[in-house]
């Protein structure tokens, strides 16, 4: 019988991998495809240490569900409805080189400091978690806000460029603080921190490096985007899980 | 006309001493020359700054770009299915894998601009067209089973050409290799593990997995090149150490070793040619299509204009952000 | 082609374990010392091959050449006193 924080200790730990998951499976999509050769091996690197965090936490739930599921069976044999990933990353980079930057920094920012207080979780296993997570993490928020500031402060295209991409990106930033009652659980239990307390923190380490950057924070943001924690995602993630799942969905029976 | 005589008499001593000196240059040259290939045999390694003949530094430059491009280019069909790689382990070996080959496209650019050319024109040289690449990255990878294919066959292939440059003449051509060779096997293992898995699956996995190896065999036996006498450039890269065995010699060393792996997993070789040879202790086998292997070579293969075109599209999609980080750091140093 | 984007190039130095030397592993194109420090970890580093990295650009680098294999070199020849393998000591004696 699963106990009510069990449930919501597996919810929590696949918010984590779904996001995760989705944002390696985007930021894989430029190798081969990058604007110069180190940055192919430098993005290379962030896909494979966010894919290693997804699998860290897909295991732990399947611990917690206690039914032999592996880590496979969450990244390739659920549905849209199912997956619990912010919408921002789902967002596609369309050979955006910028709006993928400025989505890492983003996530990056709010995962350095969500990671910062997983590692006091009185959960050992996500505190392990996030411990190896956080050396990973403060590193891709080292190399894409150099890279906001060298695209905001460079060339006038570049400026107008990352300045867009800023925008577009802007109203998918309220989802990172969003929590509902398996937090609150969570939060009771000292397994999990509340995420709304980070954002004054959040907006500060963004700010820096906007402000370098010569950039500019949108004011006039009316709709913000909503929704991942209760599987209501946009449009895009279909098409990301139809091109992701589909060799395990044709072959279920197939072990690779 | 005592003048005049004397003047012709000067020209001629002039022109006399003009020729010698042309000659004595031509003379150190050739003499130069040899002591630099006599020192080849005795075993130098040359390094950047040693003096060489310009045809062993253009030879040296021609191959090693067109190395770091094989590599380069080799990042787009597997790369293809990293988004659909089948399992989280396979995704991230694959991911690994191809950041690998930017890698090392990276370390042989690196050597070859010891050589006097920058990393920029070289590429400008593949983009255009003007530079080769190795024929195989211009097959398509249709299913899963060719990202197989490709590690265990075009890696295998590669592994028997690299072993044997890590011993090349070229100082920072033989340190590049030595580091690709520590982690190229990695991905030749991976390769043959993914088609091993699939020969012990299902009925599909099992026709995919064959279906692989019978489109891509006959093209990696292509990837060591024709015969050493159809190929132009071997006898100097010989003399220099640069290549140390012939196209054939290491087309049958990868022919043998990797009969024997195929054979261990269940996969037929698509070759009815092929037989051990008992008194050769070789194994012998079929024609290659070298019409084929020209054709594609030239341009005329399945991707040739595909990967270009992917090359051309990454290039130019990068140029603003390229453009943006040099002026950022030129408005630092204004500062 | 445009090439006038060209990042210029650093060479790479990378130490094994604390206490060792660094070594040289290669170059990276980078468009200023910070995004070649990173872009050094990213390449060489990769695989857990080092615990520190220096970043040099390449016309910086000042070396001898070939030529004064002679007379940068040679002078050393003859002062073989300088090795302690030059003193032959009494067989048996270890301590020395």
């Amino acid at each position: 019988m699963m106990t009510e924080l069990n449930t919501a200790l597996i919810e929590y730990c696949l918010r984590i991998a779904d996001n995760s998951l989705i944002h390696a499976q985007r930021i894989a999509d430029w190798t081969g495809h990058g604007p110069i050769l180190e940055e192919d091996i430098a993005m290379s690197n962030v896909s494979l240490d966010l894919i290693g965090q997804a699998r860290g936490f897909y295991t732990y739930a399947s611990q917690l569900e206690g039914n032999g599921k592996s880590e496979d069976f969450y990244a390739f044999h659920r549905g849209e409805r199912d997956f619990r990933n912010r919408l921002m990353v789902e967002q596609p980079d369309l050979k955006d080189f910028g709006f993928t930057m400025m989505k890492l920094f983003f996530n990056g920012c709010f995962d350095y400091l969500i990671f910062r207080d997983l590692m006091k979780s009185n959960d050992e296993t996500i505190s392990g978690l996030a411990s190896k997570s956080i050396k990973e993490v403060t590193y891709h928020v080292r190399h894409a806000g150099d890279w906001v500031v060298r695209l905001g402060d460079g060339t006038e295209e570049s400026h107008q460029r990352i300045q867009k991409s800023l925008n577009e990106l802007w109203p998918f930033t309220n989802e990172l603080f969003e929590q509902n009652e398996v937090d609150e659980l969570l939060i009771h239990n000292g397994a999990a921190f509340n995420k709304k307390e980070l954002k004054a923190e959040w907006e500060a380490m963004v700010n820096e490096i906007i402000t370098k950057a010569t950039l500019i924070i949108p004011s006039d943001s009316t709709y913000f985007y909503s929704g991942g924690i209760n599987g209501v995602h946009s449009e895009h993630l279909g098409f990301l899980l139809a091109e992701m799942q589909y060799l395990p969905r044709m072959y279920p029976d197939a072990i690779w | 006309m005592c003048r005049k005589l004397l003047s012709l008499i000067l020209a001629k001593l002039i022109r006399h001493l003009g020729f010698m000196d042309v000659k004595v240059k031509t003379d150190d040259l050739s003499a130069k020359e040899t002591a630099f290939n006599d020192s080849i045999k005795d075993g130098k390694v040359i390094e950047p700054k040693d003096w060489m003949p310009e045809k062993y530094r253009k030879q040296l430059l021609r191959m090693m770009s067109q190395h770091a491009h094989s590599e380069v280019v080799g990042m787009l069909p597997e790369g293809n299915w990293i988004t659909r790689a089948p399992s989280l382990a396979r995704k991230a070996i694959l991911i690994a894998k191809v950041q690998d080959e930017a890698g090392h496209g990276l370390y042989i650019y690196s050597a070859a601009e010891t050589l006097g050319m920058d990393r920029s024109e070289m590429v400008d040289q593949l983009l255009s067209g003007k530079a080769k690449y190795s024929s195989i990255f211009n097959y398509p990878t249709l299913t899963w089973a060719d990202i197989g294919a490709i590690g265990w066959l075009v890696d295998g292939a590669a592994i028997v050409n690299q072993t044997v440059l890590a011993k090349c003449s070229y100082g920072p051509y033989s340190r590049a290799m030595l580091r690709i060779c520590r982690e190229e096997n990695f991905h030749n293992k991976q390769g043959y593990q993914i088609l091993a898995f699939l020969m012990r699956g299902t009925q599909e996995q099992k026709e995919m997995a064959q279906d692989a190896m019978n489109r891509w065999w006959w093209p990696s036996l292509m990837m060591f090149g024709p015969s050493d006498k159809d190929s132009p450039n071997s006898a100097d890269l010989l003399k220099w150490k640069v290549k140390l065995y012939t196209n054939d010699d290491l087309r049958q060393r990868f022919i043998d070793r990797t009969v024997v792996q195929a054979e261990a997993i269940g996969l037929k070789v698509p070759d009815d040619k092929l037989k051990w040879n008992e008194e050769t202790r070789h194994y012998d086998f079929g024609e290659i299509n070298w019409e084929e292997f020209f054709q594609v070579i030239n341009g005329n293969g399945p991707c040739n204009k595909l990967r270009l075109k992917q090359r051309n599209d990454a290039h130019s999609n990068g140029q603003w952000v390229r453009e943006a980080a040099k002026a950022y750091s030129e408005k630092r140093k204004a500062n | 082609m445009n090439s006038n984007h060209q990042w210029p190039t650093w060479e790479v130095f990378t130490q094994k374990k604390q206490g060792a030397a660094h070594e040289h592993a290669g170059s990276v194109h980078a468009p200023d010392a910070e995004m070649a420090l990173l872009n050094a970890r990213d390449v060489y580093g990769r695989r857990q091959e080092g615990v520190n990295i220096w970043v040099i650009p390449t016309n910086a680098i000042i070396a001898s050449t070939p030529e004064d294999v002679g007379a940068f070199f040679d002078p050393a020849n003859d002062k073989m006193y300088r090795s302690p393998n030059f003193f032959k000591t009494a067989d048996g004696l270890k301590t020395i």
